[in-house]
């Protein structure tokens, strides 16, 4: 019997099946366009489009823009046209709502009622072995209420101000950043031809106005995500507060908090009242003290909002202790990945200031081979020395 | 009319594997996926996005096909800083100098002396801009554009969506002919999904030991075929070790050469000159420390 997936009768033709192809494929993360499907009914005119595998490889040249896409495209395509002879019904999918898994807000069903259900509150999920285990289901989740502060408490308004002095300069030591392209200035280094030519017309030919060139400054984008997991709640207080004030001093700056999940909170710390913004910043923190999966959080953030946040210009800040219960590899995984990005990776680990560290915990060790500058924080004073580092970067 | 259906049909179904035949009639042994999405570049004036390991043909498909259609190549070898004065267009400042000093001596001023120095003449034309004012459409080879920067990307969206060129003194330079893109990156940076939305796509990976093989038979025809398949199984088996740099089909040739340089029949035969080979394949320091004569040796003799 034929592999090949049957079309109800009553479907529209060829383009529609296309175009529910093209969905099917948007539907699994791939990013295509609405021009897309029209390239694909041309592309099949130019194969033979009666043999699976020239369509396949047809399709795959069209729909494909990156190696991992590539690779998933044959099982999608085997899903779709080789459905065993089964009839699909719809080739065009009805329209719904997308299912945006991008955005966790503790507005959401899931985390409103964390101070009710016990299993919502379980610390690490569905699948984690306090929920699975008995006793101990209920012996976390009491904890994890405990651990459940408002961050208010342990951030003070002159400290904001002080750090946000902090993030100032930092930004500051960072923007220092020549670009290799020049453009017209006053003060260059080197003389911009085409436009003293330009004006030596005026003069008749006698280039007496000399016009210059030089590097800008480039600007760089600071993105911080900050562990706010139970073995770095000692330390949390600091980076809240820079957080904060980073958020304040420089208006391009990203800022995410993670535990066991990852929240953006750079929406949040544009609130206006220092104080208001850092009580949003703990609803938003909801399971704040709990576990850390870092190796999953920064997976998350990769895979998510750093493709839209993140580029060659962005200075990537992660402050964490390493601590990870899950495994290393994923750290490794996720910051390989950030890499190609382009962007810079520094990680402030509070612990690099106790003597005789070493960082031989297995997510930070795996961490090591990825980072730009790997380095002590524990005070704001540190954050603040770290600023000729930056500006060596 | 059935007829005619069925020989349009057979023209369509000949093209890619035509294109594949030529192209291994100069030397490339391409892959039916490649085939399959260079055919659908030519025919769909698509620009053709190649990502793949360094070493595994991108440049040279590029090279190969621009002696298949029989016309030129243009390479634009992409570098950080990379901006429009050295990728589209420069003026001639030199000259238009000269020019303005020559034409003030003569007492020419005004427009006509701006209208000449702004002029064709004077402009340098660069790659790009020398790509779409071709009378033949030439392959534009824009060879590892993940070494230039975002801004430079955004230059190439205009070029490769209009294929045209907006000089503020001279007005909009429209193309010719339509040239065909072939660009070519190695994965060290994410390319925007703008840029690889206009493209169609394929992954090179490194050829199979078929593959391989019809390569080094097409490029080293005097090699003896068990030699060669020697030499396709070692490079295969040691692209499997853990490698810094693994061995492109580029090293491959380089071996092979090396081989028929020194006379040697059999891989297995002598590992000291298998090993003092092998400075071919490997190109870094610790992969050399790695691969000592003993896990050369092995390979060869599992290999063989």
């Amino acid at each position: 019997m034929s592999r090949i997936t049957k079309f109800a009768s009553r479907d529209p033709g060829p383009a529609a099946r296309m175009a529910g192809f093209i969905a099917h494929l948007r539907e699994n993360g791939l990013r295509l366009g609405v021009a897309e499907a029209d390239i694909a009914m041309a592309a099949l005119t130019h194969v033979d489009a009666i043999h699976p595998d020239e369509s396949r490889r047809a399709l795959r040249a069209v729909c494909t823009g990156c190696k991992e896409e590539a690779a998933q495209f044959d099982d999608l395509f085997d899903s779709y046209w080789m459905d065993m002879g089964r009839v699909r019904q719809k080739a065009v999918p009805t329209a719904k709502a997308p299912a945006s898994d991008d955005v966790h807000s503790s507005l959401d069903a899931k985390g409103a009622d964390a101070g009710a259900a016990g299993s919502a509150t379980a610390p690490d999920g569905a699948d984690g072995e306090a929920a699975s285990d008995g006793t101990g289901k209920l012996i976390a989740t009491e904890q994890r209420n405990l651990a459940r502060k408002d961050l208010r408490d342990l951030v003070s308004p002159e400290e904001i101000a002080e750090a946000e002095d902090v993030a100032r300069r930092m930004g500051a030591a960072l923007r220092d950043q020549g670009s290799r392209r020049r453009i017209a200035a006053r003060k260059g280094d080197r003389l911009h031809l085409r436009k003293t030519i330009r004006a030596s017309l005026a003069t008749g030919g006698e280039p007496v106005r000399l016009l210059r060139k030089k590097r800008p400054d480039r600007t760089r984008k600071i993105v911080a995500l900050c562990d706010v997991s139970g073995s770095m709640s000692v330390y949390s207080q600091v980076f809240l507060a820079f957080l904060a004030g980073l958020m304040r001093a420089d208006t391009t700056a990203d800022a995410y908090l993670f535990h066991t999940r990852l929240v953006r909170i750079t929406e949040a710390l544009r609130d206006k009242d220092a104080m208001r913004a850092v009580g949003r910043m703990s609803l938003m923190a909801d399971g704040f003290g709990g576990g850390s999966k870092i190796g999953p959080s920064l997976m998350r953030f990769t895979d998510t909002y750093a493709k839209r946040f993140v580029d060659g210009r962005s200075v990537v800040m992660i402050l964490s202790d390493g601590y990870d219960t899950e495994a290393p590899e994923m750290i490794d995984q996720a910051l390989e990945k950030l890499r190609k990005r382009g962007c810079k990776v520094i990680w402030l680990n509070p612990l690099k200031g106790w003597a005789d560290y070493e960082p031989v915990a297995a997510g930070m060790s795996a961490a090591l081979p990825h980072l730009d500058i790997f380095k002590a924080a524990n005070t704001l004073a540190d954050l603040a020395s770290l600023e000729k580092d930056l500006a060596t970067l | 009319m059935e007829r005619t259906r069925h020989s349009i049909k057979a023209e369509h179904i000949m093209i890619w594997t035509d294109l594949k035949f030529a192209l291994a009639g100069e030397g490339y042994v391409a892959s039916d996926d490649l085939a399959v999405a260079l055919q659908l570049a030519l025919s769909l004036g698509r620009p053709l996005l190649l990502e793949g390991a360094a070493g595994v043909g991108k440049t040279e498909i590029a090279r190969t096909l621009s002696i298949v259609k029989d016309t030129q190549l243009l390479r634009l070898q992409c570098y950080e800083g990379l901006d429009a004065a050295q990728s589209i267009y420069e003026w001639n400042y030199q000259r238009q100098l000269l020019t303005i000093r020559a034409a003030a001596e003569d007492g020419e001023t005004g427009k006509a002396v701006e209208d000449r120095i702004f002029s064709r003449d004077f402009l340098l034309e660069r790659p790009l801009l020398a790509a779409i004012t071709q009378d033949t459409p030439p392959v534009l080879l824009i060879d590892e554009i993940d070494r230039a920067d975002e801004e430079f990307e955004a230059y190439l969206l205009e070029i490769l969506s209009d294929f045209q060129v907006s000089i503020p003194e001279l007005g909009t330079i429209k193309a010719v002919t339509r040239p065909i893109v072939i660009l070519t990156s190695n994965g060290t940076r994410d390319l925007s999904d703008a840029l690889r939305r206009r493209c169609l796509y394929t992954y090179v990976e490194y050829p199979d030991r078929a593959t391989e093989l019809a390569i080094l038979k097409a490029r080293c025809p005097e090699v003896e075929a068990r030699l060669a398949d020697q030499i396709v199984g070692f490079v295969q088996r040691l692209r499997e070790e853990e490698l810094e740099k693994t061995p492109g089909v580029a090293e491959m040739l380089d071996f092979a050469a090396a081989l028929m340089g020194l006379g040697i029949a059999d891989l297995t035969d002598d590992p000291n000159v298998l090993h003092s080979t092998l400075t071919t394949l490997l190109k870094t320091q610790s992969d050399q420390a790695n691969v000592t004569r003993e896990v050369a040796g092995r390979i060869a003799g599992k290999a063989a």
